[in-house]
């Protein structure tokens, strides 16, 4: 048991944490480009994919790569109605006002995942294909743990083609850039907002199929956290821009698990970490590591 | 004339409150006074918060945060001597604070001040960010407060929390803060730095071309939001007797968000109207969560039904408000298109 082979393995568990904040901060990074709305209740989307994933596995027949498919297109529409009801309506008003309407959604989420769920913590059915610990010159490691980052490039590999190569793609970062001139072209709002959430919804749901892959305990508020955080990841990056969610996941996740194997002492502080990382990033660079510069204009 | 008026309503309310608050010492039972001590808090949380958010402009979430300064400030100062060894058994507090043991109002004064003193400390940096950066700031200090308490043993006793922390608060505290608050709110916003306040919520950019100095101003008013909401904290911890990091989560913050909504922000007596029915509304909701007995069936209560209703209230306030069913600031342009 070398120091390399132990900082391997705290490498790769910070590298797969960090897929998975990635993939939930593309979501916010999505919506945020172009409606400018942080959406809160993200998080508790990626809440209910894991937890309609659960109740496939379980409670259905269906094999457990097929649920593993369909639950986050469900998720997907949860995450189109999710817009529909509470941000349609209030599209066009002051930012606070939708900023609150989200908080509440995001209440709502989890409230209604206390009540329908239960409060009660469940174990995530995790596939045995995917239960393996694999030893790897002394350190044992569980296999999720390199699927995690795999199955976040492939999904990134998508999104970039999606996004640079489609038309509807190109909308969407039409849309971003300029919102008003975009809408002028022809360019069916509506329709590319509903594509946003359910892009964001579904690749929330995926990372959070992998997250009970790969810490199995599943709660109604088990969204919260990750949600904030993968928040935090897209800010550090730069909101708004894809890759930068990607960066700022990354960063986020290896720091803080390069924290906890590194500064014992400060491991009760793990959660804070994230928070110190936004405030800094908020004072020498607030739009983020890949961020454009905004300039006030009068 | 009109002024006259004004002050012979302000007393009206002033007497009625007084005698009301007389008689409900009187003759209500304990958990009823409870709640008129918890809406008499939530009044000064929901007008320190609409003095920030809806006042100033600014998109404050860090509330939760405040609070447990304050309330941490009231429960270590007050609690007596041989409670604070008792409470410390993990690892004994810090010895400057060992012997202290202050009266109340000293106490929520302290609470008050260290809360405007973290607020000025956070707000200095973190103000010039504009609302959703400012929010998800104010958020990530009030977690970082949150993670710090549950960590500084020796100071906060952790995750255990203060238990026995003397049952200072009644009606008259809790309610003479609310209209302390409501007073020093009303006479601010009278005043240049009101004015100031107005301005820059309309139009920063404006605001500060005729002159007003945005930090100054930003960071004051946040300090006295800091500030009320440190000793509403400091009351909260004087009627619970038992605090701990966990009750400070961003849920406590979403609550008084809930009440500045609904009583109109920048609005001082929708707010109050707000803070009472928003207790109130909660503690009538409780009836969801448990189960119910109408005669013929039984109908099992439900965890959780109280905060979904909340929620989709807040969403439906939002929502409707917008649609103009409920009365807009008056001479306001923050709801035009931007």
């Amino acid at each position: 048991m070398g120091d390399v082979s132990i900082f391997l393995q705290h490498l790769t568990n910070g590298i797969s944490l960090g897929s998975l904040y990635a993939l939930i901060a593309i979501g916010y990074t999505m919506v945020y480009g172009i409606l400018r709305l942080i959406n809160f209740a993200h998080g508790d989307i990626f809440m209910l994919g894991v937890y309609l994933t659960y109740y496939g596995v379980t409670y259905t027949s269906l094999p457990w790569w097929l649920v593993f498919i369909l639950a986050p297109l469900l998720t997907g529409f949860i995450g189109i109605l999710l817009e529909r009801v509470a941000y349609k309506p209030l599209r066009g008003s002051a930012r606070i006002t939708i900023l609150i309407s989200a908080i509440g959604a995001s209440f709502l989420l989890q409230n209604l995942g206390i009540v329908i769920f239960g409060g009660r913590p469940r174990a995530f059915p995790v596939p045995q294909m995917l239960n393996r610990v694999i030893r790897l010159g002394g350190v044992s490691i569980n296999i999720v743990t390199f699927i995690i980052p795999a199955v976040t490039i492939l999904l990134l590999l998508g999104l970039n083609y999606f996004t640079t190569k489609t038309k509807t793609g190109l909308a969407m970062r039409a849309l971003s850039k300029d919102y008003e001139t975009a809408s002028l072209m022809g360019i069916d709002i509506n329709r590319i907002i509903s594509i946003t959430f359910f892009m964001g919804s579904f690749l929330a749901a995926i990372g959070g199929i992998l997250w009970g892959s790969r810490y199995p305990q599943l709660m109604p508020l088990m969204g919260s956290m990750p949600g904030l955080k993968s928040f935090i990841a897209a800010v550090v990056g730069g909101i708004g821009n894809i890759s930068g969610a990607v960066m700022g996941g990354f960063i986020l996740g290896l720091g803080e698990i390069m924290l906890v194997a590194f500064l014992p002492r400060l491991s009760g502080y793990r959660d804070a970490f994230a928070f110190v990382l936004l405030i800094i990033i908020l004072l020498v660079k607030p739009s983020g590591l890949m961020g454009d510069k905004v300039t006030e204009k009068v | 004339m009109r002024e006259k008026s004004k002050t012979q309503i302000t007393l009206i309310i002033l007497v009625l409150t007084v005698l009301g608050l007389f008689l409900a010492n009187r003759y209500l039972d304990a958990y009823k006074v409870r709640i008129i001590n918890l809406s008499g808090i939530y009044v000064t949380l929901g007008l320190s918060m609409n003095l920030i958010n809806g006042m100033t402009g600014m998109f404050s979430l860090g509330h939760a945060g405040f609070m447990a300064i304050g309330a941490y400030t009231v429960g270590i100062l007050t609690m007596p001597v041989s409670m604070k060894e008792m409470n410390f058994f993990m690892q004994p507090i810090v010895p400057f604070l060992a012997n202290v043991e202050w009266g109340f109002l000293p106490a929520l004064l302290a609470a008050g001040l260290m809360a405007a003193l973290f607020g000025v400390l956070i707000g200095a940096p973190v103000l010039r960010l504009t609302d959703d950066y400012l929010a998800i700031a104010t958020l990530g200090f009030a977690e970082i407060i949150r993670v710090l308490f549950t960590n500084t043993q020796s100071l906060t006793n952790g995750a255990l929390g203060l238990k026995g922390i003397p049952n200072y608060t009644n009606t008259w505290w809790s309610w003479g803060v609310a209209l302390v608050t409501v007073w020093f709110i009303s006479f601010l916003m009278k005043g240049t730095y009101g004015k100031a306040f107005l301005a820059i919520r309309e139009d920063e950019v404006a605001a500060r071309a005729m002159g007003v100095s945005l930090f100054k101003h930003k960071v004051m008013s946040f300090a006295f939001g800091c500030f009320f909401a440190g000793v509403a904290g400091g009351l909260m911890a004087g009627l619970l007797g038992t605090i701990d990091p966990n009750m400070f989560r961003i849920t406590l913050t979403f609550n008084i968000l809930l009440i500045v909504v609904l009583g109109g922000l920048g609005k001082i007596g929708g707010t109050v109207i707000a803070a009472i029915i928003v207790t109130v509304g909660m503690e009538a909701l409780r009836f969801l969560d448990e189960a119910m007995d109408l005669g013929f069936v039984q109908i099992k209560g439900i965890p959780g039904m109280r905060m979904v209703v909340f929620s989709i209230i807040l969403i439906a306030a939002v929502i409707v408000r917008e649609k103009g069913l409920l009365r807009r600031p008056k001479g306001s342009f923050t709801y035009v298109k931007n």
